[in-house]
Parts: C-alpha cells; structure tokens; sequence
C-alpha cells in the first residue's frame, strides 16, 4: 500500500515519541484517523523532569504534560488511555487490546518506548526501593525524599546523578554506587567524568565505584545496601538508574527485525512497511554518522522521529537534525551535540576550574560531539558545524580568545 | 490571569491567558501556538522558542541572561528584541504583552 492510501494510522505508545508524532502528523495536514494507546494513566508528559524538577516538587504535573490534556480531542486524535496493546496482526493489519477490542491500520507506528532495568539483587522488592522512569515512579519516592533521609543511588549515569543532584539540594545524604571505575562511563570522556565526580564530591556525594551491589538489606522497608566486598551503606531510600532496555515485545511476537531496538530505515520504516518505529525503543541509521544505525534515549530522538513519520506519511520533505541532548545537575547545565563514542582526540576549550567548558570530540580530523558545560555558544556551534559536516582544527577551536560564533562562520 | 498575544509571522494574532509563573514559552506551547517548537520544554537546551519582544515592553521584559544571549547568537534572524520565551516568566507587569514569532525556528 502506498502512503497515500493511509486513512487509519495507530500509535502504540504514548511518550513524547508517541503524542508528537499524533499532533504532528495532524498538523502536517493527515484527515484520516489516529488512535494513540498508551498504557500509563496520563496524557503524554515530559520524562526528562522526572529525575530534576518533578523530583524537587518545583514542577507539578500540569506543566509535566507536553499538550493540555484536552488537545487530544480538540485535533480529533483517539487517545486510549491506560490502555496496552497485546498483539499485532500483520497480515490483516489488525492490533488487539488489553481487554480484546480490535483496531484495524493503514499505518501503524511503535512508540513503545524502554523500561527501566529491574535490580536483580535479594531485596529489590522491598519498600523504599525504587526505580525511576514514570511520572509513578516519582511519586513513590517522594514521601521518603526528605531531608535528612539517607539516600543510596545505584548507578552513576546522567538519571542517577541528576537524582543525587536533586537530592543534596533538599539535603538528602547521598552515596552514589557504581560498578564501573567511573561515572558516566557509557555517556561520556574520563575527562568530563572526572569534573562531575569533583563537583559532586564537593557537594557532599560520596562515591563507591567499581562496587557491585550484592543485597539490598530490610525486613520490610530498605535499611541499607550490602555491597560484594561485604560492607554495607545504611540507607532509608534506594534509587536505582542502571539504564533501560527497549520495549519490544510486541515488535517481536510479529517477528519484526529486532535487534539493539526495532531496526528502521532512515524513514522509520521497520522490517514491515505498514509499520514504522520511533523514539527509545527504535535503532535509526544516523545520517550524520555515515549511516550507522543507533538507538538514542533522549527527546530530540522522540521528536525526530515524530516529525519523520509525520513527513512520510503525509509525502513532505523533513531533514534531520543532528543528535542533542542536556543534563542539569547544580547549577550546571550540560548540552551535548552528536555522537562522541568513536572518538579519538579530545580538545578542551574554557575551563574546567571555572565551570565553564566545553570539551569536542574528533574523530581524526572530524568533529563528531561535543560537551558543554555552561557554554551554550560551543554547544550551538558544533551542532551547527556537524549539522552541515563541517569541521575546525582542533588549535583553532581550542583557541578561546577568539567567540566560537567567529570561529563557525570561518569553518570549512 | 495576564493576557499575551502571540504574532506569527503570517501576522495571524493568538490572545492567550498565560498562568502566572509559567513561561511566555509554556503558555504558547499549551495552546498550541504554531511557530513555537520548544522541543526541549524550556531546559533552555534547544533554541526553538525564539520571539521577537515588541519594543514597548522590552524593559518589562528584563534582559536575556549570558547563557540565553550566548543560544540567541545562533538562532536565525535575530535582532536587538530577541529573547527565548522560555526564559521569560509571566507575572502581572506583563498583562497585555505583545511578542511576534520568526519565520522558522531552525
């Protein structure tokens, strides 16, 4: 079936992946139906609060939501809710529900999102052990997110620092637990790792890194947090951000291609042509990365796709923007442009000492990402120059006398 | 509540009762003002709510910080009233405030 012939398309999934993609395919000018399922309770919200502001309480859930609630109905989008799809009929292109209503599609698009990854240890279960990844999760954890609580973080990336963030501000006590040497150890260079460690240091965070959690101690309510040299850290709450896995259970029960995600083309077309896939559970050839297929948790990802399908399904043109992501943790915000992980030169620029730099990444000659810590100018300038695949020299970008905008303007 | 109209480029007008608090960004966004893409959600991460502050207000408005200068530098068409609306907080002075949107955010 061509695009054109598309009258009736279905989301699974309603994350900012999923409720972009329904408003923006409705904005794009598609007249035909869109149903968006999704399985959590509320309309579609923004995750990346969850473990910053929503945490603190200086964010509600109101503003937590991407559109009033309301909006949904007003652009005539069916919004199912908290509703799970359970299986997908390809060959008569039919999804059931949880409860065994059946919906036929033109199009079907898979937002399904990733889970977070479940503690394996004894003790996971017990009351004040928590994961974090849902407008829920939070919920749960705030009555015990007090002052004076002593608080044990497992897993040092980007959620769980953020957490321990949040947590010495409201004066929690925090010890961060790390199974790698480092933190940010899958997010980042050991240079720019190492600054976060300091700064967190100096905020009262202590560290136990390359530590495994072995037990998570308590009769009923979490006391503390057994590690596999035998020592043990008190605790009356327990966080654990050791990453998510992409929910594709259902992408695989209809024997779609599956691998690290749902494989697509660049158009976020999976392995059946009548059904495409988006944001955390989808792995996308990067265009700015000489097609290399990866699978990226953030909101530009979840937009991205969004307008991707968008602009398939109504025959528009769309090009891609270059990967970006943050972090806020103190009064230290983090913009990251690209993807640093084949990297082979590093190249500092401002300082470190001042809490104000921004570290680039090449690959050979390439500029591929950068790190920007309160440097939103390097930040908007390397997107740019990997954005249009141009580079600087790593002297002359390492030049800090000269404005980054300067520097851009001349870059081949 | 303080009313904001929202200009976009085509000229179509959007009068909108912005909660006090939230951001000139947020209250666009929420009534789905086209023109203002704030993918981000105002982390002040993503330079897509660029307006234009009309002139009579820009002292009311207050001045862009060195980190929303330092976004402002790269966006398109910016000029001496340009601000990122989700840096702008709506409180009571700004009751009839007007901003207009750029032609494209990216």
């Amino acid at each position: 079936m061509s695009d054109q012939a598309v009258k009736r398309v279905i989301i699974i999934g309603a994350g900012q992946a999923g409720g972009e993609a329904a408003l923006r395919l409705r904005h794009s000018g598609f007249g035909g139906d869109i149903t968006l399922v999704g399985e959590e309770p509320a309309a579609p919200y923004q995750r990346p609060p969850l473990s910053k502001k929503y945490l603190s309480g200086e964010l509600g859930m109101d503003r937590l939501l991407l559109r009033p609630a309301g909006v949904y109905a007003d652009e005539n989008i069916a919004f199912l809710a908290p509703l799970r799809a359970v299986w997908i009929d390809r060959a008569n292109r039919r999804v059931r529900l949880e409860g065994g209503r059946e919906l036929g599609y033109d199009a079907l698009v898979l937002a399904t999102g990733a889970r977070a990854r479940k503690l394996t240890l004894v003790g996971a279960d017990l009351a004040g052990a928590h994961l974090l990844r849902t407008a829920g999760d939070v919920d749960a954890i705030r009555p015990r997110f007090v002052s004076g609580a002593r608080l044990v973080v497992i897993g040092a990336g980007y959620i769980g620092l953020e957490v321990a963030a949040v947590a010495r501000q409201t004066g929690l006590d925090v010890t961060v637990v790390e199974a790698a040497p480092r933190p940010l150890a899958r997010v980042t260079s050991p240079e720019v790792a190492g600054f976060f460690l300091d700064e967190h240091a100096g905020k009262g965070v202590r560290f136990a890194l390359g530590a495994q959690p072995a037990i998570i101690k308590g009769k009923e309510h979490v006391t503390g947090v057994g590690l596999a040299d035998g020592s043990e850290i008190p605790a009356d709450l327990v966080i654990a951000g050791i990453g998510v896995n992409p929910e594709t259970t259902l992408a695989q029960h209809c024997a779609l291609n599956v691998e690290n995600g749902i494989v697509t083309d660049a158009q976020c077309r999976t392995s059946d042509p009548s059904i495409f896939a988006i944001g955390d559970c989808a792995a996308r050839p990067m265009a700015h990365y000489r097609n290399r297929v990866a699978r990226l948790e953030s909101v530009h990802n979840a937009v991205e796709g969004a307008k991707i399908v968008a602009a398939v399904l109504t025959e528009q043109s769309h090009s891609v923007e270059a990967p970006w992501f943050w972090s806020d943790q103190y009064d230290l915000k983090l913009q990251i442009a690209g993807l640093f992980q084949s990297y082979t030169k590093i190249v500092l620029r401002g300082s470190m000492k001042e809490r104000s730099f921004a570290a680039f990444y090449y690959n050979g000659e390439r500029l591929i990402a950068v790190d920007a810590v309160n440097r939103p100018g390097e930040y908007l300038g390397a997107k740019m120059l990997i954005q249009t695949g141009r580079t600087l020299a790593p002297e002359v970008i390492a030049d800090a006398s000269r404005p980054m905008k300067e520097l851009v303007a001349q870059a081949q | 509540m303080p009313k904001i109209t929202y200009i976009e480029h085509s000229g179509k007008e959007h009068v909108i009762d912005a909660p006090l608090g939230q951001t000139v960004m947020e209250a666009a966004v929420k009534h789905a003002v086209p023109g203002i893409d704030a993918d981000c959600g105002g982390a002040c991460a993503c330079a897509t709510c660029h307006v234009y502050v009309d002139p009579v207000w820009l002292l009311k408005t207050g001045e862009a910080s060195s980190m929303e200068q330092s976004m402002l530098d790269f966006a398109n068409d910016v000029e001496d009233n340009s601000r990122l609306s989700c840096q702008i907080k709506v409180s009571d002075a700004l009751d009839g405030l007007v901003v207009r949107l750029p032609k494209s955010q990216h």
